[in-house]
């Protein structure tokens, strides 16, 4: 994700975000999260706040959110820091997003084993929907982004839409999933695949076949 | 003490030593980016790396590891040699190589360290990172793609500076340093970043494409911007000085240097004097020297002749108009331009009598009527450190930011008879207390009341004397030491009416009250002396005559000359010289070297580098008390703050952006 950048600090986003200010429910998390931590370490509190904020601005653009500058000097204030301190953060992890996002950030995952259970079908299939990477469609619903390794290499390949998972995706599968939450329905997150849990084996367990009814003790046999 | 070997040499190093400083006692040069002395070690380049058993098979970062009892350290192995060209091939990998049009190149650690270290040539022909320009203000230039993130910048501003103000955007190979939102870096000692980064990332901005470092001629100088004296080196090529870069001297400057003392040398070659000029008839006209002399021997002064010190000159220059007028039978001297008319019949007590080195070990200060932070940048740093061991810090003055946690106790003066419990507190449980006393409260009166809560706290103990005065005049302690004042100050002098006053680079005076005398200006730069003067001779900058500076500490240190003074301008002493004999006296020397070994026969402490013994604090008066309020600190401009500054045009620029642009700015919207 190279092109990362920054939002320009625009006259027309400090008139929208100057006045920024967590909601009740958002600054009793914050202040949680710094009384984490002993005081005068309340900076590190940066990460949570920033996620929080993040968060608070999805609520009010109707989005997954992301950071604009005045909020992060916004939070900067709140933990008293330098502001070029929370901005290293925000820029550093891509949970954070630096640019508006759409109210879904698909974000398709292209790592290895991804690659080669088909991640590129699937990111075919998000393109096919009208998405295209590092954009967000022209109604505000999709953001499509490719990321690295989400550490679901069991159940790949998959996407991250906003908070969850959907695992072991066929274009049909997303195609299912990503309609659902069109509709404004939610979708089971997780494996897709029908009769899978979790990220157990796929068509039952090939060793260790004793333990799935007991604790078996399999020392004797060695 | 661990006992390791280095090589097969068996050594024994300090506890708490790193590896690669154990190898350097061991005579082993260790290549490096990030690690720097002064600063927090970031073991991020990878370039320091060597083979240490006990320890897992492979190179280790000798910068991030403590020495231990032992260690079998190899940095002569095919190994080390093997791990060094690796690094340096990734470090090349994303760096330019453009040699040829970088200003750091021939004082390039990259340069140097892969010619010495790297491989013979690159073998990488993909695509290279390019990354954008990022303006960091009017001093440093930067070319970000040249940057190999060692994060000595960053760290820089964070630890030594206290402002926050760079900061590593982005990850991986995307990383990138800049400051926030792009604003220039505000700060006094800004430009220290040219120094420490090791690759053409930051260079100097007045300096770009100016000249390569081979063909400077280097001259060793002390920087009179302010009283630190810090030890500076001029570089000159033909008739000009191109830049001025900090010397090493732990007890002075450690290795920064001011921005002011750095940048203000392009005000060397502005607005300089170079030619004799005599008022008539209200207006300035060219002359020459014999007109100047006569003119001035026609007002017949006898003994009615004052001499008036500015804050850039050096003692020989002031021995020598102290001898023309005693020569002459006067001793009207003075060199506190603005009034100032403080008692210094003892010279301890006018003196940073802790020591610059010493005063990052006391462990509570109280600075009295001092921008420490403008008034002498240097002394900022020593206090911030101060701070980080513990210390406590209060100001009595109006409030700045210091960049460190300081209490501020008002403005009110009469807080020096009467402190908060708090402080009074601070300074009972301290060991090493300290009292700096600025220009602002010298100005008041408040030195007095200062010796006398000195000895009232106990600042005086076994081997330790925390009583300090902070000048900002190079010239203070040196001009103190030479008898350059008078008891009621400059208005003694503007009394006893003299018919000649000459002014030695004088500019922050009030010219007024010397209306009827023939007022004769010696200096260097058209300022306000020269605007003022009836006659002007011309003379000669700090870089264009060797002289013996006083920093505010007492330590005597000589400067040397770089280049020759433009045009008609002379060396301040031959002017002088000259005049005697247009005058018709003698003053006893015929050359520097006779005028230097007169000076130090009448003040033998200038005559040896390092610190004076000025003696011990006088006793103090109990009574002494002072009232009043600290409006504001002497200095208004700090980079506007003597004659060579305020010609510079770097410094012009640094003060109207930095200092001025949110006016500027707002007057524009």
């Amino acid at each position: 994700m190279a092109d990362r950048h920054l939002a320009a600090d625009t006259p027309e986003l400090r008139a929208r975000w100057d006045a920024f200010e967590f909601s009740p429910a958002w600054k009793a998390k914050a202040d949680k999260a710094i009384a984490q931590y002993p005081e005068g370490r309340q900076k590190s509190a940066v990460m949570a706040l920033l996620d929080y904020a993040q968060r608070q601005v999805g609520e009010e653009t109707n989005t997954q959110g992301w950071l604009p500058l005045p909020v992060m000097e916004y939070v900067a204030r709140y933990l008293d820091m330098p502001i070029i301190r929370v901005v290293e953060v925000a820029t550093f992890y891509f949970m954070y997003n630096l640019v508006p996002v759409g109210k879904f950030h698909v974000q398709v995952c292209g790592t290895t084993p991804c690659m080669l259970r088909g991640s590129d079908a699937i990111m075919s299939a998000c393109k096919a929907r009208g998405m295209s990477v590092g954009h967000t469609t022209d109604d505000g619903m999709w953001t499509l982004t490719e990321v690295e390794c989400m550490g679901n290499c069991a159940t790949a390949p998959m996407v991250q839409i906003n908070d969850d998972n959907y695992e072991d995706l066929t274009p049909e599968r997303l195609d299912a999933v990503l309609d659902a939450l069109a509709k404004g329905e939610t979708p089971k997150a997780g494996t897709q695949e029908p009769g899978r849990h979790t990220s157990e084996p796929s068509g039952g367990p090939s060793t260790l076949k004793d333990m799935v009814s007991e604790n078996h003790d399999y020392r004797g046999e060695w | 003490m661990p006992k390791l070997t280095v090589d097969g040499v068996e050594i024994e190093v300090p506890a708490g030593a790193t590896v690669l400083q154990a190898c350097e006692l061991a005579g082993k040069e260790i290549p490096r980016f990030c690690y720097h002395e002064r600063l927090s070690i970031a073991g991020n380049c990878r370039m320091c790396l060597v083979e240490v058993k006990p320890g897992p098979p492979k190179p280790q970062a000798s910068c991030a590891l403590p020495a231990a009892e032992g260690q079998e350290i190899r940095t002569d192995s095919e190994m080390v040699k093997k791990a060094r060209e690796g690094v340096m091939e990734f470090l090349l990998i994303n760096h330019p190589l453009d040699c040829p049009i970088c200003d750091q190149g021939g004082e390039c650690d990259l340069q140097d360290q892969s010619v010495a270290y790297g491989r013979g040539g690159s073998r990488y022909h993909e695509n290279k990172r390019a990354v954008t320009e990022k303006y960091m203000g009017p001093l440093i230039k930067t070319v970000m793609t040249r940057c190999i993130h060692c994060t000595r910048c960053v760290r820089f501003s964070e630890e030594i500076a206290g402002v926050d103000e760079i900061g590593a955007l982005y990850r991986g190979e995307n990383m990138q340093i800049t400051t926030y939102l792009e604003q220039a870096a505000k700060h006094e000692l800004s430009a220290n970043v040219i120094d420490l980064c090791p690759v053409g990332a930051l260079t100097s901005r007045p300096y770009a494409f100016e000249a390569r470092p081979w063909e400077l001629k280097k001259t060793l100088s002390i920087d009179v911007s302010d009283a630190v004296g810090a030890n500076i080196r001029l570089d000159s090529r033909g008739r000009e000085v191109l830049r001025a870069l900090p010397r090493i001297n732990d007890d002075v400057n450690e290795e920064w240097l001011s921005d002011k003392g750095r940048y203000m040398v392009d005000g060397l070659t502005r607005r300089r004097l170079d030619k004799v000029w005599i008022r008539k008839a209200g207006k300035l006209a060219e002359a020459d020297w014999a007109d100047a002399f006569e003119a001035i021997a026609a007002a017949k002064p006898g003994n009615s002749i004052a001499a008036i010190a500015g804050d850039m000159v050096d003692c020989e220059t002031m021995y020598a108009a102290k001898a023309l007028l005693g020569a002459l039978g006067s001793d009207l001297l003075e060199g506190r331009q603005t009034g100032m008319d403080y008692d210094v019949s003892n010279l301890a007590a006018v003196n940073f009598n802790s020591t610059l080195a010493g005063i990052e070990t006391a462990d509570a200060v109280l600075v009295v009527g001092s921008h420490v932070r403008w008034e002498a940048p240097l002394v900022n740093v020593r206090l911030r450190k101060a701070w980080k061991n513990g210390a406590k810090i209060f100001f009595v003055g109006p409030e700045f930011d210091p960049t460190y946690p300081a209490t501020f106790l008002g403005n009110d003066l009469s807080v020096l008879g009467k402190l908060p419990k708090d402080v009074a507190e601070a300074f009972k449980s301290a060991e090493r207390p300290a009292i700096i006393v600025g220009g602002a409260a010298l100005a008041k009166g408040a030195l007095a009341p200062a010796l006398a809560l000195a000895e009232k706290l106990k600042i005086v103990k076994d081997g330790w004397n925390g009583f300090n005065v902070l000048h900002f005049s190079a010239a203070r302690m040196g001009g103190l030491m030479l008898g350059y004042a008078q008891q009621g100050g400059i208005a003694d002098i503007a009394a006893a009416k003299p018919k000649v006053v000459l002014f030695l680079g004088a500019d922050e005076v009030d010219f007024s009250q010397f209306a009827d005398s023939l007022k004769v200006y010696i200096g260097h730069h058209g300022d306000k002396g020269a605007h003022a003067a009836d006659i002007i001779l011309p003379a000669a900058a700090f870089s264009e005559k060797d002289g013996t500076y006083v920093n505010t500490e007492g330590r005597v240190q000589f400067a040397e000359k770089a280049v020759f003074a433009p045009g008609d301008a002379r060396e301040d002493w031959t002017i002088l010289r000259a005049l005697a004999d247009a005058l018709g006296v003698s003053v006893g020397f015929d050359s520097f070297e006779q005028l230097q070994a007169a000076m130090i026969a009448a003040v033998p402490a200038l005559g040896v580098e390092g610190l004076a013994d000025y003696g011990a604090l006088p006793k103090a008066d109990a009574k002494a008390k002072v009232e009043g309020m600290i409006e504001a600190y002497p200095i208004k401009d700090f980079y506007l703050t003597n004659p060579i500054a305020r010609a510079s045009v770097v410094m012009q620029e640094c003060s109207a952006e930095l200092l001025h642009g949110d006016d500027v700015r707002e007057a524009a919207e």
